[in-house]
């Protein structure tokens, strides 16, 4: 078996959206499925899984590009830190182009600071080990797919006796951002694609209690094309019969438990915060921090940061209301004339999962 | 930074890191966050340098067969009669035998 390319067979993706298209032929209007990931946005765009079912499916992107969710305040608090003397400034790739306020972490590394794009948080040990004059930043960013990453290297800081690696967490949860935008009154979903590898970590049931609360089916789903169609015609099934109920399609992945030792290192490090979403404000609860006991190595906490920066947003970005499922990026003024991958204006033109991006290089028409 | 894909577990050294391969591209990661035994031959799914799960292939081949079976069903013209196989009861009760429900 083929892992990869039996689940991009394009005979089984077509008899798949047929099967689709069958179905929902008796509905009286398309079904409005949001996909909560960034991931699944860009396959979606990539495949044009959209257009194989156009008419019955409407997909609306949701807020899981963790890139695009930053709030402008937090890449400000980036810059200012990274601009400190004495600090070695990580993060994983995409942060280093979002716009903050006045500059990005690109533009202060061509100006000669120290930040570094690294393939994995655990190069942020290595590199903390590596320059014990320097104090390293890491600036954690993610969803709950890559909080146990952190959490691992603080416990390998912490048993180490590292004492020149700090973090500034920025991570966040699905459920949080979900509850906004069903609250929304401008935004009608029928039924969400849950994302895949935040299911590997929370387990498929943790949305069990979302999906009662919504009244609104959820079907995890794997990434390739196969999966996303598999999924949405178990949607079209659900929401014909009015069930809401959590169908694991990707389950050669996501147990019901979901990865427990993942989930325990979290909790050993990391409480529950307010986190600012971009598009969608604060939202209590939706973001976790670092517990008070590991104050030590709270970059937040440690680097007097200046408070009540008043920030400043590109204003004809319309990426927050991209990420509350009211508008598509082919909408905004700027898309793919001032705004382009090369020189993004909004956070969501800069990560691949983001819907701007996603948009700009698989289907620039309509622009 | 989410788009993962299964990789084939190669080799697996003393420190708990693995050599992986993707798509004939081979790296390494670390086994830290996988609680249950991984061997040679297992695939993985990997994320930022780390091994998030293993992937039960079983599952996977289970999947696609009955994805095949709608595509063929289709094709003969029995759509109404399996409509709902693919659904909750069907699907769900086929593959929780396999992983832990
Ligand atoms: S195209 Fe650029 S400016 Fe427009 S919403 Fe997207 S990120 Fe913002």
């Amino acid at each position: 078996m083929d892992l990869i390319n039996d689940y991009r067979n394009s005979e089984l993706i077509l008899a798949l959206a047929k099967q689709i298209k069958a179905e929902a032929a008796t509905l009286s209007r398309p079904i409005n499925i949001m996909e909560i990931c960034g991931g699944h946005t860009h396959s979606i765009m990539k495949f044009a899984l959209g257009e194989l079912v156009e008419g019955v499916v409407n997909f609306i992107h949701g807020p899981g590009c963790p890139v695009c969710i930053m709030p402008v305040s937090r890449i400000d608090e980036a810059c200012e830190l990274a601009s400190m003397q004495g600090v070695i400034f990580c993060t994983l790739a995409d942060m280093l182009r979002v716009p903050g306020s006045h500059t990005s972490l690109l533009k202060l590394r061509g100006l000669g600071h120290d930040i570094r794009a690294l393939y994995t948080p655990l190069d942020a040990l290595k590199i903390a080990r590596q320059n014990p004059d320097k104090n390293v930043i890491f600036f954690a960013i993610g969803f709950e797919t890559t909080t146990p990453m952190s959490a691992v290297i603080i416990q390998k800081a912490l048993d180490e006796g590292v004492k020149n690696l700090y973090f500034h967490i920025n991570h966040v949860t699905v459920p949080a951002p979900l509850r906004a935008i069903m609250a929304d009154k401008n935004v009608n979903i029928d039924g969400f694609l849950g994302p895949s590898h935040v299911s590997v970590i929370v387990g498929s049931n943790a949305y069990k209690e979302l999906a009662l609360e919504f009244k609104r089916p959820i079907a995890i789903s794997g990434f390739e094309p196969v999966d996303v169609m598999a999924s949405v015609l178990n949607l079209i099934r659900q929401h014909k019969r009015a069930s809401f109920e959590v169908f694991n399609e990707y389950k050669r992945a996501v147990s019901a438990q979901g990865n427990v030792k993942a989930k325990e290192l979290v909790a050993k490090y990391m409480r529950p915060c307010t986190f600012e979403w971009r598009g969608l404000g604060e939202i209590d609860d939706s973001g976790l921090c670092l517990k008070d006991e590991y104050v030590s190595i709270d970059a937040r906490r440690v680097f007097a940061l200046q408070k009540e920066q008043a920030t400043k947003e590109a204003k004809a970005c319309i990426c927050g209301q991209i990420l509350r499922g009211v508008s598509k990026p082919p909408e905004c003024a700027l898309f793919a004339k001032a705004c382009t991958p090369n020189s993004p204006v909004g956070a969501c033109m800069v990560s691949s999962e983001g819907a701007c991006a996603a948009y700009y290089k698989y289907q620039r028409r309509g622009a | 930074m989410c788009l993962s894909i299964p990789s084939k577990v190669i080799e697996i050294d003393e420190n708990n890191y693995a050599t992986v391969e993707t798509l004939g591209v081979k790296r390494q990661v670390t086994l830290d966050l996988i609680a249950e035994p991984v061997s040679v031959g297992d695939y993985v799914l990997i994320h930022v340098g780390f091994a998030m799960e293993k992937i039960d292939t079983k599952i996977a081949l289970e999947s696609l067969e009955l994805y095949r079976q709608i595509a063929e069903d289709m094709e003969s013209g029995v759509i109404d009669e399996r409509e709902g196989d693919m659904g909750l009861a069907s699907l769900s009760d086929r593959l929780s035998t396999q992983k832990g429900e």
